[in-house]
């Protein structure tokens, strides 16, 4: 599908692109506006990215798979990311994994047919003094337990 | 005991509350002087770096080149990614105008016009607040162009934020200038260090957001208030962030050298149930585990957790009772490196592989004897074989803890012992009997 930026977030490309003597360091901040806008890095994205970069879209592809936060497809709606690294393991982080793959019958980066949520098992995100945790798009939930994590994914489903 | 770093001010993070308590009073006295009186100073105090390698930040500004035509930039290092920290973000929350003003001060002490705050793209919500803190600040003039005429000089600079976007690596200096250029995070080979050959190949300056924070109460105090505090050695107030099996997890902000059983037991509020400890990685994940009973008398600095065998690394301290299994917290540690291998260099791509794999045959009761030896043996080959020291992290924990639960480990591939029983050699309850339960 083909894919342009709005309007809106061409304008934004030239706030980022004036941070930088270059135009290729603003290829992660114009992939993040991408996904923002697209939902996802589609191969389109990419050409388009680069296009207004100067850069070759091979580069832009470089860039979208050595980071784990550009998603090459689509997430639902609710991305639900698990931290299950050291400091939350300790405290029960795997339990509350398998609590939500459960609940949403998915497996590591795949997507409820529903499209409204997605799971990932993520590296540790910075909240060990408050572990577990779960962030859903862009916010933390901390201190969690299973029942806490089960009510989050209802109120999620209600909105 | 004062604290530099989070000092305990109700809505200090507001612009007006931070200026009311003396904000922006050290970059106004800094550039009063030179830059190398602001450069001596710091050396003098004997700030450490906060990031991991606590190498001395006035010794690091000081390799900077005096004269060249190129320009001159700070990076600033929040990528906090090290599993067990999570210091830097109570700095972007709690005290972000104190992070700013460390960074005038700096980028005038280096010659610097622009700096760059490298966060970890996860830190959506601390990104926010330290863009809000730094619109007010340009809209008051305490950054930016306008600088020159809030305080009467011809010195400006500007600082932006670059968001990262999940890798681990990116918090390796050299890594970090790479993604900063819109590459793939690779590591670069050096020599040629930053200060010679960094961003854009211009000379460039990395230091660690809790550094930076500490600089404008070193220009404010002096260094010679700063040098006496905590150890001389690796003086200042650290923050320590402790986590897993403790009653009170979170950030302490605590003169350096400050007893570990202290942190664990006085801050932390001790472990759960009154279990004894097995193991505490003092200073995140990469850095050498300590046992149970190696506890007692550690000082939480550089140097004297050099003496024991550890590091002080971002000051993550990693607390695990007596009922942990130890092959699956090793094997989640080395399967986080696997992941975060950039897999430029072979040892660390294949080697992190291979260790996960043996480390999981052991927790399906498939190892061998055999195993215990082969694990040192690669990590021994990952180590010093590497272009950073993602190798190191990845080699440490699984070669220092294998040694030093040797006797743990032969029992697990022994398959014949329970894991409460192979716990029991080196758990320790340090509030009561020092000594281990060695019997089962």
């Amino acid at each position: 599908m083909e894919f342009k930026f709005s309007a809106k977030n061409l304008k934004k490309i030239e706030e980022i692109l004036a941070k930088y003597p270059a135009k290729k360091p603003a290829v992660m901040p114009v992939l993040y506006l991408a996904q923002e806008q697209n939902g996802w890095i589609s191969k389109e994205v990419m050409e388009e990215v680069a296009n207004i970069l100067n850069m070759h879209p091979e580069e832009v592809l470089g860039i979208v798979t050595f980071y784990t936060m550009y998603y090459q497809k689509p997430m639902g709606k609710f991305h639900i990311q698990v931290c299950t690294n050291v400091s939350c393991m300790l405290r029960g982080a795997y339990d509350i994994y398998d609590k939500v793959k459960d609940k949403l019958g998915i497996d590591n980066m795949e997507v409820t047919k529903d499209q409204l949520f997605s799971l990932e098992e993520v590296e540790c995100m910075g909240s060990c003094g408050t572990a577990p945790m779960i962030a859903v798009n862009e916010d933390y939930y901390e201190s969690l337990t299973k029942e806490k994590v089960l009510d989050i994914i209802k109120t999620l489903k209600k909105n | 005991m004062e604290k530099i770093v989070l000092p305990d001010i109700k809505k200090l993070h507001l612009l007006n509350v931070y200026v009311d308590n003396g904000g922006f009073k050290a970059i106004r006295k800094s550039l009063k002087q030179s830059p190398d009186d602001i450069i001596d100073q710091v050396k003098k105090s004997g700030l450490r770096g906060r990031g991991g390698a606590a190498f001395s930040a006035g010794l690091k500004w000081s390799f900077m080149p005096k004269t060249t035509d190129k320009p001159k930039y700070l990076c600033v290092n929040g990528d906090e990614s090290e599993p067990g920290s999570f210091k830097d973000r109570q700095i972007f929350e709690y005290n972000p105008n104190q992070l700013i003003e460390g960074i005038l001060i700096t980028c005038y002490a280096i010659g610097a016009k622009v700096a760059y705050v490298y966060i970890r793209g996860e830190y959506h919500k601390w990104i926010k607040l330290l863009q809000k803190a730094l619109d007010a600040a340009y809209e008051e003039g305490y950054v930016g162009e306008k600088m020159k005429k809030k305080y009467k000089t011809d010195f400006f600079c500007d600082i932006y934020i670059h968001k990262g976007a999940g890798a681990y690596i990116c918090g390796e200096e050299s890594s970090l200038m790479n993604s900063l250029e819109g590459k793939r995070g690779y590591p670069r080979v050096k020599p040629p260090f930053p200060a010679q050959f960094g961003l854009w190949g211009c000379p460039t300056t990395i230091n660690n957001v809790e550094t930076l924070t500490n600089v404008p109460a070193i220009i404010n105090n002096g260094w010679e208030w700063f040098s006496k505090i905590g150890e001389p050695k690796h003086p200042g107030t650290i923050l320590f962030g402790v986590s897993g099996h403790v009653n009170n997890p979170g950030v302490y902000e605590l003169p350096s050298g400050t007893l570990l059983t202290d942190i664990i037991y006085n801050y932390a509020g001790g472990v759960p149930g009154n279990k004894k400890i097995l193991c505490v990685i003092p200073g995140g994940s990469s850095m050498p585990p300590l046992r149970g009973d190696q506890l007692e008398g550690v000082k939480m600095d550089a140097e004297s957790l050099k003496t024991v065998g550890s590091a002080i690394g971002t000051g993550g301290i990693m607390v695990m009772d007596e009922d942990t299994d130890l092959v699956k917290v090793l094997a989640r540690i080395t399967k986080f490196y696997h992941h975060e291998s950039c897999g430029q260099c072979t040892p660390c791509r294949e080697g992190t592989g291979w260790m996960v794999k043996i480390l999981d045959r052991i927790i399906r009761g498939e190892g061998s004897i055999k195993d215990v030896d082969l694990l040192i043996s690669v990590a021994n080959n990952i180590e010093g074989n590497t272009i950073c020291a993602l190798g190191e992290a990845a080699a440490w924990p699984v070669k220092f803890m294998v040694q030093r639960f040797r006797d743990y480990f032969e029992k697990r591939v022994s398959k014949e012992v329970a894991i409460p029983v192979a716990n029991k050699v080196h758990s320790m309850r340090h509030t009561v009997n020092p000594l281990a339960d060695v019997t089962e």
